[in-house]
């Protein structure tokens, strides 16, 4: 590999610190004693502790998923810590209050807390470590009736809804690791809109790993009423540690009727060195219930970060008419792994989906896409799209393709394409006889590559998402 | 065409260079002078594509031996994105294909590249349109090129038109023209010899390095050579090509043999 494809891909890390904040941080281990510990720190209904406890005791029985195609030693679940919170000083009642150090932190990290979120006209909420510390334009979200705080806030404030809906989507038991989340959930977002409200802004989670040891397992659910529609950022940066931290989220969308959601996530943990020390191991579950008729998920993500990804965000198809939308770009270098891709299940008539992933592989890195299209019995005139493009980028790296397919309607129409490329020597030679550098010439043939995708995202995170694909890849082709 | 006051382009002085280890360039000296238009003929394997390769610093070439001036200026010493924007073009026998990227895109990035390395104005993307317009008129290319990906599912002879294309964008001094006839029918030749006519002026100067005759009726060059076996072994003029296309190569060589033996 030529310098220049070599250094473009190895640009260091640049959200690698570690705040120093007093933490109140559990003693590592789990146990029925731990999830009771969680429960009672955060003054939970009883309800919310026997779903705990259920998810505890189905994933005493569960094995660790063995299937995606990623390599990693053995998970000591009891030497990792399940709640890990910024002290407070005393109860927050405006921003002004929150510790200066944490403000610090969020500044550095380009996350709009305060006048600058106003400027840029997107309401916040901000997790670090286990729970969230500040949410933004609450009130004026309020006075259209949008509920938009954290999971724990609106478990105290409104335990009706999180009662229905939370684990609709993930069931407690789905999974290994949503089992876990289950479990020990701290903290997360939660976010209502009413029948027929159009969410004025965008929405944003900030999800922030400080502590060595702690795991975060954090808690999304987003609901949209009959008519209602929201567009859902993501963004999640950790320090450099030279151990592994483990992330398992859980995120559960619904929309009824008539609804909307568009779920934006860029994804930039910790991805470990240049020889694969440290990283985060980041096992999420996302999943959206197009329940209503005529209802639309849509997911966005662009995954550059984590030191191996293991994450499937989905859609089930169940209202007539619905839509399901993956648009994927997974990044992988040096020692990286990626296992990810999506599910779309089709039982309603008519329901469509549309799957398009673009996954590129630099370093020593494996970059698999595994998706699902599954049509049922039931979902007459189903249609899905699926393209799925590998890119790589010097001669060391893997990329793979693992599309299931499964039609049990013959009305159903389903197309898979696929393609791997290489940015090879002569094509960066060929930019350069036109006088254009390597680092320029990567960064035009992965934005095309990415196109589809970055179309896709809410403007101020496209621009964010063509920076880090630039920043990542620096250094990496030679 | 060969004026009084020219100046020299290009010097090159005992050029070696191997690819994978092996010689392929062994003693290769040329001298090109502004206004003049070479052509560097022989047989396959001579030596001719690797020639062009290594004017413009192909990184699989690893040059072993000689010096090449450009302008006065150690041409081998520039990194290949600085030897273009100091004005040295190499038309690709094999275009590359960038799929995603739009050949519009790629046009203007490499134009204002150019053009800022060169320390001259940059052009927005309206302003490049206008441009990029008039210069495909010369080459009689359908608007549409713009938006498809660089040279992906472009024929033979559209890929040879949008390389004539970037010479005409770039300005080079030196341009060398790498097989630029292969593959084309007749009209498609004669399109693009008519735009590489159209560019050479008497401050640029342009090497052919071809196969055949048959392009130099469209571009008549000022000096032609025979490469053999990694060096030029025989120049002439114009009728040098007429002269090779009626009796093959094989004379030549026969020719530098009984040279040398008389010679020693």
């Amino acid at each position: 590999m030529s310098t220049a494809l070599h250094n473009l891909v190895n640009q260091p890390y640049q959200h690698g610190f570690v705040t120093d904040i007093e933490a109140d941080v559990a003693p590592k281990g789990l146990s029925e004693d731990t999830i009771r510990l969680i429960s009672a720190k955060k003054n939970e209904p009883e309800w919310l502790l026997e779903l705990r406890l259920n998810a505890y005791r189905q994933w005493l029985t569960m094995e660790e998923p063995r299937w995606p195609n990623v390599k990693y030693p053995k998970i000591d679940f009891q030497a990792i810590s399940y709640y890990s919170a910024p002290k407070p000083k005393k109860t927050l009642n405006s921003m002004d209050e929150v510790d200066p150090e944490l403000l610090r932190t969020f500044e550095k990290l380009g996350v709009p807390m305060n006048e600058r979120a106003k400027l840029a006209g997107v309401a916040v909420d901000v997790i670090f470590d286990s729970v969230s510390v500040a949410t933004t334009y609450k009130a004026k979200l309020a006075e259209v009736g949008i509920i938009f705080c954290s999971i724990s806030e609106a478990v105290r404030e409104h335990p009706e809804l999180v009662r229905k809906y939370l684990g609709s989507v993930v069931p407690v038991g789905d999974n290994y690791y949503a089992a876990l989340n289950s479990a020990v959930f701290t903290d997360g977002s939660f976010c209502f809109i009413p029948r027929g409200v159009k969410c004025p802004m965008d929405l944003s989670t900030y999800f922030r790993i400080n502590t060595q040891d702690s795991g975060q397992f954090e808690r999304t659910l987003i609901v949209a009423e009959e008519g209602a529609s929201v567009s859902y950022l993501e963004g999640c940066t950790a320090p450099k540690f030279d151990t592994n931290q483990l992330h398992a989220a859980v995120v559960e969308l619904v929309a009824l009727d008539d609804a909307d959601i568009k779920y934006s996530t860029v994804q930039n943990w910790y991805a470990g060195d240049e020889n694969g020390l440290g990283g985060i191991y980041n096992f999420v579950t996302k999943r959206g219930l197009c329940k209503g008729v005529n209802s639309r998920i849509s997911w966005t993500q662009v995954e550059t970060g984590s030191a191996i990804t293991w994450k499937y965000p989905s859609c089930v198809l169940r209202g007539d008419n619905s839509v399901g939308e993956f648009y994927s770009v997974a990044l992988t270098n040096h020692y990286q792994q990626a296992d990810t891709g999506t599910k779309m299940v089709h039982l309603g008539r008519n329901t469509r989906s549309t799957i398009v992933s673009k996954g590129i592989s630099a370093g020593h890195s494996n970059n698999s896409y595994r998706g699902l299209v599954r049509i049922a019995p039931t979902a007459a005139g189903a249609r899905n799209y699926s393209q799925c493009d590998s890119m790589l980028i010097g001669d060391r790296c893997g990329a793979n393709t693992f599309p299931y397919i499964q039609v049990n309607n013959p009305s159903a129409k389903v197309e898979h394409e696929a393609s791997t490329s290489k940015i090879g020597e002569d094509q960066l030679f060929y930019f350069a006889q036109r006088g254009v550098g390597a680092e320029e010439a990567v960064s035009m043939i992965i934005n095309g590559f990415c196109k589809d995708v970055f179309q896709q995202l809410p403007m101020e995170f496209a621009v964010e998402a063509t920076k880090l694909l630039g920043l990542k890849l620096e250094g990496s082709v030679g | 065409m060969i004026y009084q006051d020219s100046k020299t382009l290009l010097a090159v002085r005992g050029l070696h260079a191997t690819v994978n280890g092996i010689e392929i360039l062994k003693g290769m000296d040329l001298t090109v002078r502004s206004g003049e238009v070479h052509a560097i003929m022989g047989p396959n394997g001579s030596g001719k594509s690797t020639f062009a390769k290594v004017l413009a610093g192909h990184p699989a070439y690893e040059v072993s031996g000689g010096e090449v001036l450009f302008e006065g200026g150690k041409l081998l010493e520039l990194k290949p994105e600085e030897r273009a924007r100091a004005g040295v073009f190499l038309g690709f026998q094999y275009p590359i294909e960038i799929p995603g990227v739009a050949n519009s895109q790629f046009l203007r990035l490499a134009y204002n590249t150019v053009q800022a390395g060169r320390g001259k104005d940059e052009l927005d993307p309206l302003e490049f349109d206008d441009f990029v317009r008039e210069k495909m008129k010369l080459l009689e290319m359908n608007p549409d090129f713009l938006d498809r990906s660089v040279n992906e599912g472009f024929s033979g002879g559209e890929k040879k038109r949008n390389e004539i294309l970037q010479m005409a964008l770039l300005e080079p001094k030196l341009a060398i023209l790498d097989e630029t006839d292969s593959g084309l029918d007749i009209d498609a030749l004669r399109i693009v010899a008519g735009g590489v006519n159209a560019l050479a002026n008497r401050d640029n100067a342009i090497v052919l390095v071809t196969h055949y005759q048959r392009l130099l009726n469209y571009i008549v060059p000022d000096y032609v050579h025979v490469m053999d076996s990694g060096r030029i072994v025989k120049t002439g003029g114009k009728e040098l090509a007429l002269e090779l296309e009626a009796r093959g190569y094989d004379w030549v060589g026969a020719e530098l043999k009984a040279g040398v033996r008389a010679s020693t």
